[in-house]
């Protein structure tokens, strides 16, 4: 359609770049990518996302499929799903998964922490209340596990109870035997997983922002 | 003993050392007049035959030739192990001064010694090292290599080994030639392919000596294996040049075409070794899966397999180091869940001990050879090598990493570079290289003298000074965490979101392959060479039976019955992984176990610190305690069998290495941070064992009744924390760093 729709993207897609930290050159392969998954409409839904066959083997898709949808995720501040997402909504979710910069500050990387840490709270959280009660921690290692073959659900169960266990014995300390532990709240998370070095660890190449960005594949 | 206390403290380090000198002062004569001993022998008896006298009965003779060559082996290794012992009872030397410089002034010493007595000292024979004391080191190494940072750094290592090496070898090749077109120096028959060799010799990162000093310093992991892969990578690339300019020397001249077959060299002799190294860890993994019915040679196929694969590949001119190191990955998961625990103790305890009679040894004939060799000593020359050694190690490292840093998403900081720059270390590879120089090189002596100052060099100065820079220059430690279970999860939880997300982006990233790999392992590779149902478990649930099974040992231990195992021999027959039936007698003592358990938990109630029953809502309360203690007993027995002869799972994903080089003993709980777990199985269990202790259970609830409602949760009270600590010591390997007095008396049945 020419020069004009040319120029518009270029400007959308600064606009982008200045939001979520992404290069112009990443914004340009995602949107690509954003496209082929779309069919070349302007929004995603969860059909699209369903029918990528590298998701087939793995015991997180419905899990990650969610996470697109999930308001939490999109910085909005809402909670909820929503059924369809554009492309702004997209770069919101994959900028979770960008690497640290090399030089960043202590400040920094603690946000960039709980930033990464949050996304991953809030897929084991799926009723959106601020903690993950035994029940959901529970559902997550069982999906996790679910394509591993016959482990069956109790050794699943007995994981996901020992983990709560020390969650809970970890940060509670002592509790008297009435006293109920009612989840893992988003604090109690940052600290289990403190010593995981997640900053260094949760990222995708492909969304580096200091090397050579690669080429999409199909 | 009680003979051997003394009042006072120093008596009883005194009273070794005197010990230790006796034995020198009788070894060393011994070896000494050992020819005399010789001809004597032999003398005498041909004087009998000749003359046949009447003699008397020779009631006591000595025949030292008949034990000679093992007895002198026997006395040298007893020696450097006595040496061993002998520095770990001096408290603050073995703090300041890196084992490796003691042995080496230790063999000096017993080198000067054995001169002085007017003796030839016996030198490093090549032989000797190639053959028998490097391969257990290297085997050590290779066997526990831990493969995750290994992997995601393996790019990086290759780069160092392989480009740095050579770097190293033509700049100071290169400068060393220039030198000697100094008149002054006096050098001027050395041309340059012998300073080649020279520096291709002197180049390479020592595994030896980084593994002896990087061990003590714990530095944090992406340095360790940054440094320590590549001493072992370079391997190819010294092979191929050594061989390479040995060739070259000879005739004299390089062409073009030369220089590629040695560039083609370098593939094959890496990745032949790499192949020989493979294949061979294929057939012991394959061969541990037959091995069901004869545990007790189950560890020597892990040794044999993997020597068969070094001699095999160094018969070849291959890389055996290589070979080693590839032979003891590949095969490492497969053995492991196949064969019996046991069998897994032996294998890591075999190997750490020869690695580590090993190393002391070339310790020590490094430091007798150097009393012993022909030297000729050239200042400028010498002098100029151990500069150019780290001048040129700086370099490398500094320029690599600029070029690294920019496909890296953890970036190498200076701090990094600095130590990774230390750290090369040359050791006892060079020298033996340098000693198998043909006595056609005029420089030999030179080349050799050279060789051993920079070792001495790296080793007593590098490896003295690491320690303290270490600290000065703040730079991050080996991180010693104990492993969680929730930090387990969220890796896995990782992996499968990370592999999502690439999936997503449509790119093919490393999660990807890495995804690819495992699925093509578990669907072919494992049907074939794991033995049984084992194949199928991930890692995380290995790691949590782990875990699981010391749990049970606390809890048969809380029961204060020492014999409550029942023998191995009953055991042979059951089936791994099955849940077994119970002879009659072991039900028994089960039985008396639990009960004396829930006795001893019914004095020690008290609140602790979280209990399990604080999970549930209130209607499952009622469920607890009955249940709980049926799958309790049920549970026990499943572990104790499975503990005992099942295949050894694979180790949770950070094992404790033979002196603690990469992660602390992670079998190490402390009592208050991991919480017994105690398991709930609501639907009744559907194994035979369980019904027939079933009725065991309605002659439980007068005992149930006098304990206190929710406060049921009979293990893990304070005598639970007790245990777990007793249990901690049990089965953590003791490692030179560690409490030594540990030994295992549970495991030793």
């Amino acid at each position: 359609m020419g020069a004009s729709q040319s120029a518009r993207t270029e400007h959308e897609f600064q606009d982008l770049a200045d939001r979520t930290g992404f290069s112009l050159e990443q914004i340009g392969n995602l949107n690509k990518r954003f496209r082929q998954l779309s069919k070349n409409e302007q929004t995603l839904s969860r059909q699209d996302l369903a029918s990528i066959s590298a998701l087939d083997n793995n015991p997180l898709r419905a899990q990650i499929i969610n996470a697109f949808f999930d308001k939490r995720n999109l910085r909005q501040n809402e909670v909820g799903t929503v059924q369809v997402i554009g492309f702004e909504e997209f770069l919101m979710v994959m900028s979770h998964f960008r690497p640290a910069a090399m030089h960043i500050t202590e400040e920094e990387r603690e946000k960039l922490r709980r930033e990464k840490l949050r996304f991953v709270f809030n897929m084991h959280d799926t009723d959106s209340d601020g903690t993950i009660t035994l029940e959901e921690y529970r559902r997550a290692v069982e999906e996790l596990l679910s394509k591993a073959g016959t482990i069956g659900q109790e050794t699943a169960k007995a994981i996901a109870d020992a983990a709560m266990l020390e969650v809970a014995s970890t940060t509670r300390g002592k509790m008297e035997p009435d006293e109920f532990y009612e989840g893992i709240t988003f604090e109690n998370f940052l600290q289990i997983l403190k010593t995981l070095d997640i900053e260094t660890r949760m990222h995708v190449r492909f969304l580096n922002m200091d090397t050579a960005t690669m080429r999409c594949g199909k | 003993m009680p003979a051997f206390s003394c009042a006072f403290p120093g008596c009883r380090r005194d009273l070794l050392v005197i010990v230790l000198v006796v034995f020198v002062g009788i070894g060393l004569p011994i070896e000494a007049s050992a020819p005399a001993y010789q001809s004597h022998g032999t003398e005498g008896s041909y004087l009998t035959n000749v003359t046949n006298t009447k003699k008397a009965f020779p009631v006591l003779a000595v025949n030292y030739k008949h034990v000679r060559q093992p007895f002198e082996i026997a006395l040298w290794i007893l020696l450097a192990l006595l040496m061993k012992l002998g520095f770990h009872l001096i408290p603050r030397l073995s703090g300041v001064v890196p084992e490796s410089c003691l042995l080496i002034v230790v063999g000096l010493l017993v080198g000067g010694l054995i001169k002085v007595i007017g003796e030839e000292p016996p030198v490093l024979d090549s032989q000797l090292f190639f053959l028998c004391l490097l391969p257990p080191i290297i085997l050590d190494a290779g066997y526990f290599l831990p493969i995750r940072p290994f992997t995601e750094n393996v790019g990086t290592i290759l780069v160092f080994a392989v480009i740095g090496t050579l770097w190293n070898t033509f700049f100071m090749g290169g400068l060393l030639y220039a030198l000697c077109q100094i008149e002054s120096v006096g050098l001027g028959g050395v041309d340059l392919l012998a300073c080649l060799l020279f520096g291709s010799i002197v180049s390479a990162v020592d595994p030896v000596a980084v593994l002896a000093v990087f061990e003590e310093i714990h530095i944090n992991e992406l340095v360790h294996i940054l440094v320590f892969g590549e001493s072992l990578l370079n391997d190819a690339v010294t092979v191929v040049l050594y061989n390479l300019f040995e060739e070259f020397a000879k005739v004299g001249t390089v062409t073009v075409l030369d220089v590629f077959l040695g560039v083609v060299c370098f593939f094959v002799v890496s990745l032949g070794g790499v192949l020989v190294g493979a294949i061979y860890g294929f057939l012991a993994a394959f061969t541990s899966r037959f091995t069901s019915h004869t545990r007790v040679i189950e560890p020597l196929f892990v040794f044999l397999y993997s020597y068969m694969a070094y001699l095999s590949s160094e018969m070849f001119h291959l890389s055996g180091i290589m070979a080693l190191i590839v032979c003891g990955v590949v095969m490492r998961p497969y053995v492991e869940a196949n064969i019996s625990h046991k069998s897994y103790t032996t294998i890591k305890y075999f190997l750490k001990m020869w690695s580590s009679v090993s190393e002391t040894l070339i310790f020590i004939f490094l430091g007798v050879s150097t009393v012993a060799g022909p030297h000729a000593w050239n200042w400028t020359f010498v002098i100029t090598t151990v500069i150019l050694c780290l001048v040129s190690r700086v370099l490398g490292v500094i320029g690599l990493t600029f070029i690294i840093n920019k496909f890296r998403i953890v970036k190498l900081t200076k701090k990094d570079q600095f130590i990774v720059a230390y750290g090369g270390l040359r050791g006892a590879i060079a020298f033996s290289l340098g000693y198998l120089l043909s006595n056609r090189h005029q420089m030999r002596n030179l080349f050799l003298t050279a060789i051993i100052t920079v070792i001495f060099f790296t080793v007593f100065v590098q490896g003295m000074t690491i320690r303290p820079l270490v600290e000065l220059l703040a730079v991050k430690k080996k991180k010693e965490s104990k492993p969680s279970i929730n930090e387990e999860i969220h890796t896995e939880f990782l992996n499968h979101l990370l592999t999502g997300v690439e999936g997503v982006c449509g790119h093919y990233g490393h999660y990807h392959w890495k995804e690819k790999l495992n699925r093509f392992n578990k669907t072919y590779v494992k049907r074939w060479l794991i033995a049984g149902e084992n194949f199928k478990e991930p890692e995380l649930i290995a790691f949590y039976r782990k875990m699981e099974l010391k749990q049970a040992i606390m809890m048969v231990e809380s029961g204060q019955l020492p014999s409550a195992l029942p023998s191995t021999i009953s055991m042979q027959n059951i089936q791994p992984r099955a849940i077994p039936r119970v002879s009659k007698k072991r039900e028994e003592e089960i039985r008396r176990i639990l009960r004396s358990n829930l006795q001893n938990n019914k004095q020690k109630m008290r609140s602790r610190s979280y209990s399990r029953h604080t999970l549930f809502d209130a209607d499952e309360e009622d469920n607890v305690s009955e249940v709980r203690l049926r799958k309790t007993k049920m549970e026990m027995e499943r572990r104790m069998s499975h503990y005992l002869t099942v295949p050894a799972n694979r180790e949770s994903p950070r094992p404790g290495v033979r002196r603690v080089r990469f992660e602390s003993d992670n079998q190490v709980f402390s009592a208050d941070s991991v919480p017994t777990v105690h398991f709930e199985q609501p639907s009744p269990p559907s194994t035979p064992d369980a019904v027939s202790l079933e009725e065991e259970v309605p002659k439980r609830p007068s005992l149930e009744a006098d304990i206190e409602g929710p406060r049921g949760n009979a293990s893990d009270n304070h005598q639970g924390e007790l245990d777990y600590q007793r249990l901690a010591r049990c089965l953590s390997d003791p490692g030179p760093n560690k409490d030594k007095e540990e030994d295992d008396p549970f495991m030793s049945c």
